[in-house]
């Protein structure tokens, strides 16, 4: 995942501040990349080179701990996080197809964030409605007992929306380019 | 003169170092006892490996030899029905996820497993379990002197300790989780790419053919 313009400072003076209020004992290694995670929604690489450094630990030790545990997250939440269920009623209904199909659309793995930053996609193990299963939590909306069809329509929804908002953006911007030349002729 | 102590393994009689670890104590009056994650300077062992297993005359269960210290009049057996089950358990769940082919490897003949199959006459192929069907790791060939074959590795970390406490290179430890656990880099990356000064200390260490050495392949070859 790269990183935005900006992020990298943002990233370091967040882990910084982080790291000041914590010991330098290994024991403190968790509770710091939660606090991380807490700030910044998931564990940047630049953060947990930092980390290390302060424990004075090699920085593979660092990233092995935040790989081991299914808490921590390594990419940036996308902008609709999509979360497909993967408890024994959805398994048992293909909750599986429908990740393999988020996972194909979005040309990402599950765990990870599409370069746009609009998507990410994760696994979670029972959204609680088991009735409905297969379900997909998209943006804390239930989706039931979705198809490989259904992945398509609810991607294609969220396109459509954009595409809506840019026009829209455009119209405002033209209106109001449209109002200031009128300004100028009177 | 430091102080001797007599242990009894498998009917005879033998002195060794107060202090010393079973497994080692073992090994250096010449009894044969399995071991892969054992490592002689490490304070404390893994015990991970699962198959160092022996019976203690007092103690109701197989113990694993490396967690255990000598001690005056100790009564080891490390070959009984119990014992040889576990290590046979053992080894074929490190089997399961280890790309056989021996024939390809090029440790073939100085491998660890081989040596313990020999030894304790386990199969090198899976009978009871199926392997993992997990896809092949690719193999990283970026360091210039040797080749890390992930398939290949049992996990066994000698390669990682090596790297912590002698080198002190800290560019190689274990990451992921569950069957995608492996030895890798931060990130990720290659080894030529990672931080990893290409000592080859971690090559030297390891049991089986997951670090190879490139010269070897082509002198074979």
């Amino acid at each position: 995942m790269d990183l935005l313009e900006g992020e990298l400072e943002q990233i370091q003076s967040d882990t910084g501040a982080i790291l000041q209020h914590h010991g330098t004992k290994r024991q403190e290694l968790i509770p710091i990349i939660q606090e991380v995670q807490e700030k910044m929604g998931y564990v940047p690489k630049p953060a947990m080179q930092l980390i290390a450094e302060a424990l004075k630990i090699p920085e593979v030790d660092v990233y092995g701990v935040t790989t081991f545990y299914n808490q921590f997250r390594m990419n940036p939440p996308g902008k609709h996080q999509i979360k497909v269920c993967m408890g024994t009623a959805c398994h048992m209904m293909g909750g599986h197809i429908v990740l393999d199909c988020f996972e194909r659309r979005l040309e990402i793995k599950e765990g990870e964030t599409t370069p746009d930053r609009e998507f990410s996609l994760e696994r979670v193990a029972c959204v609680g409605c088991c009735a409905l299963a297969p379900v997909v939590d998209v943006d804390k909306k239930i989706e039931a007992k979705v198809s490989p069809i259904r992945v398509d329509g609810i991607l294609l929804t969220y396109d459509i929306e954009k595409q809506e908002q840019e026009k829209k953006a455009k119209l405002e911007e033209e209106q109001k380019e449209g109002e200031e030349k009128g300004g100028q002729v009177e | 003169m430091s102080s001797k102590v007599n242990i009894t393994i498998d009917g005879e009689q033998y002195q060794v170092p107060a202090g010393e670890n079973l497994l080692w104590a073992a090994l250096d009056c010449g009894v044969y006892i399995p071991h892969l994650c054992s490592i002689r300077e490490k304070e404390r062992s893994d015990a991970s490996c699962r198959l160092c297993f022996v019976e203690i005359e007092g103690i109701p269960n197989p113990v694993t030899s490396c967690t255990q210290e000598v001690r005056e009049g100790m009564v080891v057996k490390t070959r009984t029905p119990l014992v040889d089950r576990l290590v046979k358990t053992g080894f074929e769940l490190l089997l399961s996820d280890h790309k056989l082919r021996c024939g390809k490897c090029p440790k073939n003949r100085q491998c660890e497993l081989q040596k313990i199959a020999k030894e304790r006459k386990l199969k090198l192929k899976l009978t009871r379990l199926r392997p993992l069907l997990t896809e092949e790791e690719p193999v990283d060939d970026s360091a210039k002197t040797f080749i890390y074959d992930p398939n290949r590795c049992i996990l066994c970390g000698q390669c990682i300790w090596v790297d912590h406490h002698k080198v002190e290179a800290g560019a190689i430890g274990f990451i992921n989780r569950g069957f995608d656990r492996k030895m890798g880099t931060f990130g990720d990356v290659s080894l030529a790419e990672s931080i990893c000064t290409q000592c080859g200390e971690c090559v030297k260490v390891c049991p089986v053919g997951a670090l190879t050495f490139k010269v070897e392949e082509v002198e074979k070859g």
